[in-house]
């Protein structure tokens, strides 16, 4: 009826009262609630997901009504598990559903922007030239109006551009840098494929198109641990979520399961409900801490030790004092612990020094190929040494038994290898192990130790072939003396009791970690107890909380040790659960053709992170940390001199990691000069490189011609999340102000590097061009030349996938991108388009000069097998793919960019498709795609190809390739593999041979993948997926040196640094605060805190933290938590603004006082934007800072070993990685909280403390 | 001439007055959500809009509820308060000159804030902009009456006026009464009945939604599921 007719009912409105009369019942209108009702109707629910870096990876029905996004919700239909176990279902978090928000939100990115400064120049540019690649050179090529939107980056002052004029802008810098510098000066920043492959592929297929460079991200997130390459050969591979519910005890370590991995978290309960045992080792009361049995706190950083103490124990009561059957007998078949290592002498000493191979032996027992990389074990029957099938020798020799069955090489008959050489020894000696419990450290407590250990190791002493003589042991009798345990060996040195304070026993580690003893004495027992009764169902869950220490191999190795000690790897139920940065992505042999253009040209340019950013942020400049800190106590210093970038150097110059940019000329140049003076371009540039005529571009980072000049960020915020050494960035990178403190290494006359060309005056701004794409305005774009507004993630179609679950599900676009913005794919190809064009006259068809690295899963990975030796010292001749890169001729057609990126290129039909180490031929794929999607009949370049224009199609290729979701590809791929292992495997596969998921399939509903080769856990009815379960029930060999787990690091930077075997190492001194504490002084107290960066609760993954939802759901802004110890002696309360900094930079935020927190660290949740609420800082005067402006990246030389099994090169597979957490802050309230309101002007004008 | 001025006085009058009612009833029933003030506070809450927001409304407030019950109350009620035509001139005049300084000052400062605020301004109608300048036109009128009626304070011209109002509303006729006033006052007049014409397109209409409700209202309501 009328509302105002209704309102003359005034008098009759009131129906009655209740409550005392403080309700009234009431007859009147309710019309108006529809609109509340109408908000949460729809026209239709589409199925997407978040699409960054989540790895809950959940499916979601986006509800859209009039055209518009209005809500989302979870998905329910997962494919069910199998009955007596939980379903994954339910799914979802706050933050995902939160993120709907950000479509019509203000912090959208509507339009293409673009720093004023450079549109300017670059409009007046276009006018005098009329070609747009002249008009970019006239730019660049002078300084001064180069360094002038350099330095406004940062500032703000974008303004809207055309899609047309960006386009135009971005290739013509690209052809110009291609052109003049080389297209490795070009390079590319996105993370974490599987949760978008096709967005990741637009640009990376882009890039490897023209010859740029795709950056890795696992390792620069320091999520990638390389403790599992290096034991495994495979990098983290493990269990889905479900399989937790299989367990019997689980640790959670420095894994925050309810905050981090909330969809899965549901397993955790369920488990426990199922009568699993949970112990939480957490250095804080974290979240997860809720489901302990038993919560054990050690000091943050020292987790080593408290793994060793349990190791300890695992192997006296298991292994020693006990065979346990299980354990015994799978150490004896899947680790490298009866694996004979040779003892090398060294200053009397007995050192544990590398495996014995079979080329070690006469007539290299029998072994015609790769005896180098075969090791060898002593055979129980004939009681002597035997090659065993398996070794990493085995997998190249085409002998077809690389596998883990016991038998020996030569003529396949059975063997039973000997675990120790204990009373079939000829003698016992004292073999010496490098001890680092005793380093000093201002804010770790040591224990004071002699830091040689020499312990009693039974041994037996063998003739070799070149009629030396050598005394050798198992891995299990070193490893069993290193931890201390007493063999009967009347060894004084080793613990008679758990109470002897002796390396490494409960006792030992209790005054380093604070967990009481008695507490590792049960632990131990109760999880190698439950592995032994289970066979294997021990689990640990572990995650960043021990992964981003400098010495994160150790906490990891400690912790993967007592699970392959107790063989929990490879069993339902078992195993190491890291589920950090990486992801799974699941068709991943499907996806590399079409995300780098393998179907065009071979190989595309890959680049480790870290490296690159450390070399080319010049953190190297500042770097505090000195080999010989480091250096085990056994090696002789002068065998290690430098700093850290010379062993980066030398890593790259020998093959071990790859380089970016290369060579310090234009590659197309150099191919050039190769040609003019008809020279085969190999041997020109090994015979350049050799003269000294050509260096390795990493030799002069700080030169202009070895400037990275243009890049590309796509579903990244760099600049505002995982940029390690943040204000380093933005000084010598970008070029624009900056926050640091501290002073070069020139000025501080300390030892400069010596394989790095020294510039007193470092150059600042070396980037030309920073073009961003995102769908918000993160920190990152506010530091870039063009921002492109990209689709979210319900406005594109793309892939998803996770290691926490076993499907396969779309993005799709539910409503058509909002405004301006484009999906990632047409972005590229615009880009592409727009590329083409402009190449000719500059660029036609080139040759390009790529520089490979030793790959692992590549025969190269059998690099140096017994040594180390640096050609360019004279140690060895260059050998291109052997001793140092290999040296690949590349044909790139520049003018057909657009038209390549477009269509599946011809190299798939001719060299096949395929992957760790097995290919297959894939004719039949790539007809049939030519069949459903059409082929291109107009352009000469891609004339009969199959096309693959939208993103549809890009997933529909990705999908047709990859044995994950083709059955017929999966039964190629087993046989494959088949006739390397010389074993039948197609059984895995074959009831799914017809199976083919496809785009739409997906989008109705998740598929499970199908088994393939590419992963080691299986999909079936009988088990959930978990990593290794092909390792132990295909006798598939892990890809290692040794065929076998390994518990023993033989390469010489191994045992140099003294990471052969796993050690306990204290956090490094990165000595920031040092000088800078007390020397700014506000008048109010300071503290010095560890600075810890864990991944945050109103946040990451599914959505940003500047989501207006989830700021009110938190404090609304940046925050710091301290602990009310820490808090009471620096005179804060919680809420009050404290800055924290050092000398790397400053950061400020609200103080969360809690108990919570362990006193001495500082946490600040990761990825808090400088773009909320953020004032200046009284330090550097800028505004705010991020959690990366008081950290620095620090390399380890062990990740930058290479060409050596399963210590070789491979893209997010090993590398250095950016460690953060050795940090550490002074923190103090601020004095005054300025908000740094007004104009530029009168922002400058402003005092600061500076 | 005279015509026009019977138009202007009379006729005028019913058309504002019915557009004015039957205008504000169509708008609320047919369109409940333009029913609002559309403040723009929430862009821009200074101390000085706070000031200039009180003083205006708490001045016109007071201005139009003085005219009603000056121009609308009957002549023989005047000794009941112990007034005589003078004296309630003189008391209008002081009265209605302090409201009508202190809507002028705070409207002032609102026009300002609505022209030169970017972020006010930019969400700004022209229709917003419109009554907003008119009312301030008709304050500045109002205030112009007071000198012409410090000339004749012996409330003469007041009680034409409340004459006029009153045999206008009774349906009497009436524009003759006033036919030899000042223009000035047929100036303020002639605005102030526009001003009723233009009511319901504007967003003064939040006048007729005073929420005087929730002074006496109960903690809680359940309104009951209609049948």
């Amino acid at each position: 009826m009328s509302h105002f007719l209704d309102r003359l009912m005034f008098f009759k409105r009131v129906e009655g009262e209740f409550a005392d009369g403080h309700g009234r019942t009431t007859h009147e209108d309710r019309s108006w609630e529809k609109a509340y009702r109408q908000r949460w109707q729809h026209d239709k629910v589409v199925r997407s997901t978040h699409g960054v870096n989540c790895t809950g990876a959940c499916s979601w029905k986006i509800y859209v009504k009039d055209g518009l996004v209005t809500w989302e919700t979870q998905q329910t239909d997962y494919p069910r598990t199998r009955p007596d176990l939980p379903n994954h279902e339910p799914r979802g978090c706050s933050r995902g559903a939160s993120y709907s928000w950000y479509i019509y939100s203000a912090a959208r990115l509507k339009y293409p922007m673009v720093r004023g400064r450079l549109i300017k120049l670059w409009r007046a540019a276009r006018e005098q030239y009329s070609d747009p690649v002249e008009a970019w050179a006239s730019i660049v090529n002078d300084t001064e109006l180069r360094r002038s939107y350099q330095r406004r980056r940062g500032l703000g002052g974008m303004v809207r551009a055309s899609w047309d004029e960006m386009q135009e802008l971005v290739a013509a810098a690209n052809v110009h840098t291609v052109r003049h510098q080389g297209p490795d000066r070009i390079a590319g920043f996105s993370p974490i494929p599987a949760m978008s492959m096709v967005s990741y592929a637009a640009g990376s297929r882009y890039l490897s198109l023209i010859g740029g460079v795709c950056l890795s991200f696992y390792d620069w997130y320091c999520d990638l641990p390389p403790s599992s390459p290096m034991t495994w050969g495979e990098q983290t591979d493990v269990p889905e979520s479900a399989d937790w519910y299989n367990s019997k005890f689980i640790m959670m370590w420095g894994s925050n399961v309810p905050q981090t991995r909330t969809p899965d978290a549901h397993f955790m309960t369920e488990a426990r409900y199922n009568g699993t045992k949970i112990v939480v080792c957490s250095p804080d009361y974290a979240e997860a801490t809720k489901f302990a049995d038993l919560w054990l706190s050690p000091k943050q950083g020292t987790d080593a030790a408290l793994g060793m103490a349990i190791g300890h124990v695992i192997l006296k009561e298991f292994h020693i004092d006990r065979q346990e059957e299980y354990f015994h007998d799978y150490c004896r078949r899947y680790t490298d612990m009866p694996m004979l290592v040779a003892l090398d002498e060294r200053d009397g000493r007995n050192v544990p020094g590398r495996f014995l191979r079979a080329s070690d032996l006469t007539d290299a027992a029998g072994e015609q190929a790769n005896a180098e990389w075969k090791t060898l074990t002593i055979d129980t029957a004939s009681d002597s040494p035997v090659v065993p099938q398996g070794a990493i020798g085995f997998r190249w020799d085409e002998s077809g038994r690389w596998n883990l069955e016991e038998r020996e090489g030569v003529n396949g008959g059975e063997i039973h290898s000997r675990l120790t050489l204990l009373d079939h020894g000829d003698e016992v000696v004292s073999v010496a192990f490098p001890y680092f419990g005793g380093v000093e450290h201002e804010f770790f407590t040591h224990n004071e130790q002699s830091d040689v250990l020499e312990r009693c190791v039974p041994v037996r002493r063998m003739t070799l072939a070149d009629g030396s003589s050598v005394r050798v042991a198992t891995v299990f009798d070193l490893m069993a003396a290193h931890y201390g345990v007493d063999r009967g060996l009347s060894d004084d040195a080793v613990a008679t009791s758990y109470e002897d304070d002796v390396p490494y026993t409960p006792k030992w580690q209790e005054s380093i970690t604070s967990v009481p003893g008695d507490h590792v004495v049960r632990v131990a027992r109760e999880f190698a107890d439950n592995a032994a009764r289970t066979r294997g169902r021990s689990m640990v869950i572990l995650g960043a909380g021990l992964n981003h220490w400098y010495h994160m191999d150790m906490n990891y190795r400690a912790i993967i040790n007592m699970l392959v000690m107790c063989g929990c790897i490879g069993q339902s139920g078992g195993g190491w659960a890291h589920y950090v940065g990486q992801e799974k992505l699941r068709p991943q042999l499907g996806w590399l053709p079409v995300a780098f253009a393998l179907d065009w040209t071979r190989p595309p340019r890959h680049m480790n992170g870290t490296s690159y950013w450390y070399a080319h942020s010049d953190q190297w400049r500042y770097e505090k940390l000195a080999v010989d800190e480091i250096l085990s106590p056994l090696a002789n210093p002068e065998e290690w001199p430098g700093s850290l970038i010379d062993y980066n150097v030398r890593a790259e110059r020998m093959g071990w990691l790859p380089s970016a940019p290369q060579l310090n000329r234009n590659p197309l140049d150099v191919v050039r000069e190769a040609r003019a003076a008809e020279r085969d371009p190999k041997e020109y540039v090994v015979e350049q490189l050799q003269s000294g005529a050509l260096g390795m571009a990493s030799e002069d980072p700080d030169a202009p011609e070895n400037w990275p000049r243009n890049l590309f960020v796509w579903r990244s915020n760099l600049f505002g999340s995982s940029g390690k050494g943040h204000e380093y960035l933005l000084k010598y990178l970008l070029g624009t102000n900056d926050g640091i403190q501290g002073k070069d290494l020139g000025p501080q006359g300390e030892q400069k590097p010596e394989e790095v060309v020294w510039h007193d005056e470092a150059p600042e701004g070396k980037l030309d061009l920073l073009v961003t794409l995102d769908f918000r305005m993160s920190t990152t774009c506010m530091y870039s030349d063009v921002v492109l507004p990209t689709a979210t993630w319900y406005e594109k179609n793309d892939l998803n996938t996770s290691d926490m679950h076993p499907f396969i599900h779309p993005l799709s676009e539910a409503v058509d991108p909002a405004w301006e913005s484009r999906s990632d794919w047409d972005i590229f190809k615009g880009i592409a388009r727009a590329f083409s064009d402009l190449a000719s006259p500059h660029l036609g068809v080139e040759e390009d000069m790529v520089t490979l690295p030793l790959m692992h899963d590549t025969p190269a990975e059998m690099g140096q097998a017994l040594g180390v030796a640096d050609w360019k010292r004279g140690e060895c001749d260059p050998v291109p793919g052997r001793t140092m890169p290999n040296l690949i001729t590349v044909e790139r057609d520049y003018p057909n960019t657009y038209h390549r990126f477009t269509s599946v290129g011809p190299l798939m039909d001719k060299l096949g498709n395929g992957g760790k180490g097995i290919s297959w031929n894939t004719e039949r794929e790539i007809e049939h795609l030519g069949e459903m999607h059409g082929r291109n009949w107009l352009e000469e370049a891609s004339f009969r190809r199959p096309r693959m224009e939208t993103a549809i199609q890009a997933s529909d290729t990705i999908m047709s390739l990859a044995p994950e979701t083709n059955g017929e590809v999966a039964v190629k791929a087993w046989s494959a593999l088949e006739k390397v292992t010389g074993r039948e495997h197609q059984h895995l596969a074959l009831s799914k041979e017809h199976e083919k998921i496809t785009f739409r399939d997906i989008q109705a509903q998740p598929r499970k993948i199908i088994s393939s080769p590419t992963w080691s856990g299986i999909e079936s009815e009988e088990v959930c997926y978990n990593a290794g379960w092909t390792n132990i029930n295909e006798l598939i060999p892990w890809r290692t040196l040794t065929g076998r787990q390994q518990f023993y690091q033989d390469h010489a930077w191994m045992r140099g640094f003294g990471e052969g075997f796993v050690a306990y190492r204290p956090p490094v001194n990165t000595k920031t605060w040092r000088d800078i504490h007390g020397e700014h002084s506000n008048g109010n107290p300071e503290i010095v805190l560890n600075w810890i960066t864990p991944h945050q609760k109103w946040g990451i993954h599914s959505t940003y933290s500047d989501n207006l939802l989830m700021l009110t759901l938190s404090r609304g802004g940046p925050i710091i938590w301290i602990s009310e110890t820490d808090a009471a002696k620096i005179g804060v309360e919680d809420n009050d603004w404290i800055e924290t900094f050092n000398a790397n930079g400053a950061v400020v935020a609200r103080a969360v006082v809690s108990q919570r927190v362990r006193d001495g660290m500082a946490m600040m949740y990761h990825a808090q934007e400088r773009i909320v609420n953020t004032p200046g800082s009284e330090i550097t005067g800028a505004r705010g800072g991020i959690h990366n402006s008081v950290t620095r990246a620090v390399v380890k030389p062990t990740h930058m070993i290479g060409g050596y099994a399963q210590q070789s090169y491979g893209f997010n597979y090993y590398g250095t990685v950016g460690s953060n957490r050795d940090e550490f802050v002074v923190v103090r309230k601020m004095d005054k909280v300025d908000w740094l309101e007004g104009d530029d002007e009168s922002i400058l004008t402003q005092e600061y403390t500076r | 001439m005279e015509f026009l001025h019977t138009f202007v006085f009379e006729y005028y009058v019913y058309v504002a007055g019915t557009v004015f009612l039957l205008g504000s009833l169509v708008r609320f029933d047919m369109s409940q959500y333009t029913w609002k003030t559309n403040s723009s506070q929430l862009l821009d809450n200074s101390m000085k809009f706070q000031v200039g927001s009180v003083l205006f409304h708490a001045g016109v407030l007071f201005l139009l509820f003085g005219h009603l019950v000056g121009m609308l109350m009957p002549h023989w009620m005047y000794p009941y308060f112990g007034l005589t035509p003078g004296a309630k001139q003189v008391l209008a005049i002081v009265s209605g000159g302090i409201a009508g300084i202190a809507a002028l000052v705070g409207g002032g400062i609102l026009l300002h804030r609505r022209l030169f605020n970017t972020r006010v301004r930019a969400q700004s109608t022209r229709n917003d902009i419109f009554i907003l300048v008119l009312l301030y036109i008709q304050l500045f009128l109002g205030m112009f009456t007071i000198p012409v009626s410090m000339g004749h304070l012996d409330g003469s011209t007041m009680l034409k006026l409340s004459d006029w109002a009153q045999h206008v509303l009774t349906f009497r006729g009436g524009s003759e009464i006033i036919a030899d006033v000042h223009w000035i006052f047929k100036l303020h007049m002639f605005l102030g009945i526009t001003t009723f014409l233009i009511f319901p397109f504007t967003r003064l209409v939040h006048i007729w939604s005073l929420p005087a409700g929730y002074i006496a209202r109960q903690y809680q309501i359940v309104r009951r599921r209609s049948a």
